[in-house]
């Protein structure tokens, strides 16, 4: 009944973005078309949304300063509508009936696991541009946000260290999926590594879309009540955050006592809350709006201007943030891979693409790995601000290298760090 | 914020002589590293200078600013003042950043304040400043708490600054003073206290064995009244969950449970409630920001309307075409709420819209330690019991109710006496939905607006009308309320995931046990 509600639906909106697309001017030499997946209606709209607008923000500068080796960009946009066997299905949509030279796409894991048979099968490109849980090395995708090593390890020994208070009990809360439950058990051994014993960690998940985290607070109160400074690691995805950080500020619980670290929480997520009683809650992130410098400062100016140009709800306090950036490294890697490559073939593009760099917002020349399809890039930590932006509290030196096999998980020391078959 | 620095610029200049900070101390506040800065936060909290006070509330609110070579200055306005002499800088440093702190440097910076706002001549601002105190209070505050103490007359700041002075005071090398501050936290019954003690209890941190000994018969009396808080914060959830479940029920406990229409888009006449809550408050967002606060109010109403006429409209159109053929409703209303639901799309866009909270609705009232209620919370409880007043009293005490009962009861025979059967109907279904409206109210407060939000309460409701008994509004109020305070239990005990299926199985057992659900009216009419 759900699916077939759906399908109804994105038939609706198919039909209408076609609508929409033939309006747009028509470029005279053959344009190069890419897929943009992501979902724009349901729970994960909130975080996906924005990436669409920064990848076709992208496109329009791409296409501006003269497009891909003198053809333009045309992107075509599905919505999978949070729904992930519906992902597989416009996933195969964009590949076999569009022809799209590449895909942006996808947030959540679950989505991704569901739109990779398909890539493998047809032999197409996918750009996943949102820190994930690693345990995933595919030659038809390219990983342009962090994995573990990169966010949630050093997100975790920062809570440990003494300026990021000690912690010695942690709360790992998470909406319940793959992400969240990988990240979890690669924190737990890392965790168990430092001398944290299972007493003093939770577990707790949520359901996709939940909304009343009662209960949850309540829980974390009286676990923290239990001696030694507690902290909590959230990996919840999608809309649950409003509430759950409503509700937290609603309890008093105060970043000075329990502190809480999301790895899915940026700048946009909180556009709808009041962060006043938020301050001082942490992210982690290889990006944040309020990094200093002067790409940084275009990028933002791009967003916002191209969110008034085009009339995106609330314009006036559109704000970018990390996986905003990671889709924008993203597509101009693409570029200059297939520049390098002459040619927007998979395969060939694929192999343009290792050592790619790219001089990025977050202040660094990031660097696409020859080898394991990662960016190595650098990682902050950051404390959120009354305005709702972040502080940053913590930095690495430079770029990191990623490791999509976590040495936290048994076994992963025999696998290879190549994609197989290439 | 922008006031606080108004009359930090009055304080400097009107008092540039009585600036005696130290300025090694205040360049210390930009160092590098956190142990330095924390060394001069203490060294500013303990001086007991107003002067430190404004320094202080400027760098927790980040308004405090350094130059590269380390000067420290503060920005109202277009001067730059210097922090230690509050002179004129001039020219204004170019190159600058505000003092970043972390949540290390924030707890001592809230302790610090507080402890200079004890000295405070407002009453109420030295008692705000003493509950600060009740967690984490260092050893280094025991001089000015001790001061505060011998200058305060107010016997219910006295006993919190008791408290506070206790909590400090266990970091002392002296035992004697070290047992007489966990004597005096027994009576607390603070979780925060309660990890302090802990380390008391160790042999390994703790010499004392008669120190030990208090600590743990301190714990234990502390303990006993978290028990309590816990408990009556597990209830409180519960209720809190059932107003919710109760509200989104109540419209459906009309058009299915008394009119008996099977209504698949009673979750999208919430979600029309919700979104005309949305469009009120972008209406006073526009037109009348200083009631915006108010919003809510105008809501209500305006909501019940909206969501009354498309409910009477769906019936008028649809719904009244299909009486006695169940099948065919279910169908029909379940196209019409993803017409609704598209509708919703075009109109307002598929992402989810942001209703804020009013400043009165944030935040939550401290019962007892460890016990906090939140103010939407409270207020959406207050509200089921006022559309539930609402309802019975329309049902019982209005024509239009007595006329609904009876076309219930026996189409055929109201119609007989003259009841204008196809209006009441019409009517009676509004009714349903305009306060499954004031339900969309409700769950704006405390859950996600979008398109589809009608969804996630559709299946609950029906829950809750069939548990309580078709036809019965007195079932729907304990179902709902039974459903909340078991689901909240269980989540307790087993995690939301856990709990959504256990209750599911249930009430699956329950209705296979007693299909008339909890209350059922006995022998008045034939089943046809």
């Amino acid at each position: 009944m759900q699916r077939r509600d759906f399908l109804k639906l994105s038939g609706l909106t198919l039909a209408m973005t076609a609508a929409g697309l033939t309006s747009l001017p028509v470029y005279a030499a053959d344009p190069i078309k890419v897929g943009i997946l992501h979902s724009l209606s349901g729970t994960m709209a909130i975080s996906e949304t924005a990436l669409k607008e920064t990848a076709l923000m992208t496109i329009d500068e791409i296409n501006r300063s003269g497009g891909v080796m003198g053809r333009k960009l045309e992107p075509v946009v599905v919505d999978p509508a949070s729904n992930w066997p519906l992902f597989a299905e416009r996933a195969r949509q964009l590949l076999t009936q569009d022809k799209v030279a590449v895909v942006f796409g996808c947030w959540t894991s679950v989505s991704r696991k569901s739109v990779l048979p398909v890539f493998k099968e047809l032999n197409g490109l996918l750009f996943y541009p949102v820190q994930y849980e690693g345990e995933e090395l595919e030659k038809n995708v390219f990983y342009t946000g962090a994995a573990p090593n990169q966010q949630a390890i050093p997100a975790v020994e920062y809570l440990m260290s003494r300026d990021g208070g000690s912690a010695k009990r942690f709360v790992l809360l998470g909406t319940d999926y793959v992400y969240p439950r990988t990240t979890n058990k690669i924190l737990r051994a890392f965790l168990k590594s430092k001398g944290i014993v299972d007493a003093d960690i939770m577990e707790e998940y949520t359901p996709f879309g939940h909304s009343d985290y009662q209960t949850i607070i309540a829980k974390i109160k009286r676990f923290a009540g239990e001696g030694k400074k507690t902290c909590v690691v959230s990996t919840i995805n999608g809309d649950s955050n409003v509430p759950f950080y409503k509700e937290l500020g609603n309890a008093g619980l105060k970043a000075t006592d329990v502190p809480v670290v999301a790895f899915s929480v940026g700048e946009e997520e909180l556009r709808g809350v009041d962060t006043k009683p938020l301050v001082g809650h942490l992210a982690a992130w290889n990006y944040f709006q309020s990094i200093k410098n002067p790409t940084n400062d275009k990028f933002i100016k791009m967003y916002r201007d191209w969110a008034r140009k085009n009339k995106l709800p609330n314009a006036s306090t559109v704000v970018t943030n990390d996986p905003m950036e990671a889709t924008y490294i993203g597509i101009h890697m693409w570029k200059q891979a297939v520049e390098k490559a002459k040619t927007t073939d998979v395969d060939k593009v694929i192999a343009a693409m290792a050592g790619q760099t790219f001089k990025a917002p977050s202040g660094f020349v990031v660097k696409m790995d020859e080898k394991n399809h990662h960016l190595h890039k650098p990682v902050f930590i950051g404390e959120v601000r009354a305005d709702g932006q972040f502080s940053v509290v913590w930095k690495t030196k430079g770029p990191i290298r990623a490791q999509p096999w976590s040495p936290f998980i048994p076994g992963n020391d025999k696998k290879k760090d190549v994609p197989e078959g290439a | 914020m922008k006031s606080t620095l108004f009359s930090l610029l009055l304080w400097f200049l009107a008092l540039p002589a009585l600036a005696a900070l130290d300025p090694g101390v205040v360049r210390q506040l930009a160092a590098e590293d956190s142990d330095d800065k924390i060394t001069a936060i203490r060294q500013l909290g303990a001086s007991g200078d107003a002067d430190a006070l404004a320094l202080l509330k400027a760098l927790a609110d980040d308004a405090l600013l350094t130059t590269p070579d380390g000067r420290v200055f503060l920005m109202p306005e277009d001067t730059a003042l210097d922090a230690a002499t509050g002179a004129a800088i001039d020219p204004a440093p170019e190159e600058y950043e505000s003092i970043s702190i972390n949540n290390r440097i924030r707890a001592e910076l809230a302790n610090a304040i507080a402890g200079l706002r004890l000295l405070s001549a407002e009453r109420a601002t030295r008692l705000a400043a003493a509950r600060e105190l009740q967690s984490n209070t260092g050893i280094e505050l025991v001089p000015i708490l001790e001061r505060a103490q011998s200058l305060e007359n107010d016997a219910a700041i006295r006993k919190l600054l008791g408290f506070a002075l206790a909590q400090a005071n266990l970091a002392s090398p002296d035992p004697a003073i070290r047992l007489a501050a966990v004597n005096v936290l027994a009576d607390s019954a603070n979780p925060a206290t309660r990890n302090l003690l802990l380390p008391l209890t160790d042999a390994a941190t703790e010499s004392d064995p008669a120190v030990r000994e208090a600590a743990a018969d301190a714990i234990r009396a502390i303990e006993s009244h978290l028990v309590i808080g816990q408990l009556l914060g597990q209830i409180f959830s519960g209720l809190s969950l059932g107003s919710i479940l109760l509200l989104a029920a109540l419209g459906l406990a009309i058009t299915y449970g008394v009119m008996g229409v099977i209504n698949m888009a009673h979750g999208e006449l919430l979600m029309i409630g919700a979104y005309t809550t949305y469009f009120i408050q972008t209406l006073f967002r526009a037109h009348l920001p200083e009631w915006l606060d108010w919003y809510v109010l105008a809501a209500i109403p305006a909501a019940f309307a909206t969501a009354a006429l498309v409910g009477m409209l769906l019936e008028r159109t649809v719904i009244r075409r299909l009486y006695g053929r169940p099948l065919e409703t279910l169908l029909a209303t379940w196209g019409l709420s993803l017409i609704l639901i598209q509708a919703a799309r075009v109109l307002f866009g598929a992402q989810n819209v942001e209703v804020a909270n009013p400043a009165w609705m944030s935040g939550g009232v401290e019962l007892m330690a460890g016990l906090v209620l939140p103010w939407n919370r409270i207020a959406i409880i207050g509200f089921t019991l006022f559309v539930l007043g609402l309802m019975w009293a329309l049902m019982q005490k209005t024509r239009l109710g007595l006329f609904v009962r009876a076309v219930t009861q026996n189409r055929p025979m109201a119609g007989c006496v003259g009841v204008p059967t196809g209006r009441v109907d019409t009517l009676a279904f509004g009714l349903g939905a305009g306060i499954a409206g004031l339900g969309g109210v409700a769950l704006s407060q405390i859950a996600n607006v979008g398109p589809d939000m009608g969804q996630g309460y559709i299946v609950d409701s029906f829950l809750v009308v069939v548990l309580g008994g078709v036809g019965q509004l007195a079932g729907a109020v304990w179902a709902a309320l039974g459903l909340g305070v078991v689901t909240k239990f269980l989540e307790g005990w087993s995690g939301a995931v856990i709990a959504k299926i256990v209750v599911l199985l249930i009430v699956i057992v329950f209705i296979q046990k007693r299909p008339q659900g909890l209350f059922a009216l006995k022998g008045r009419f034939v089943e046809n």
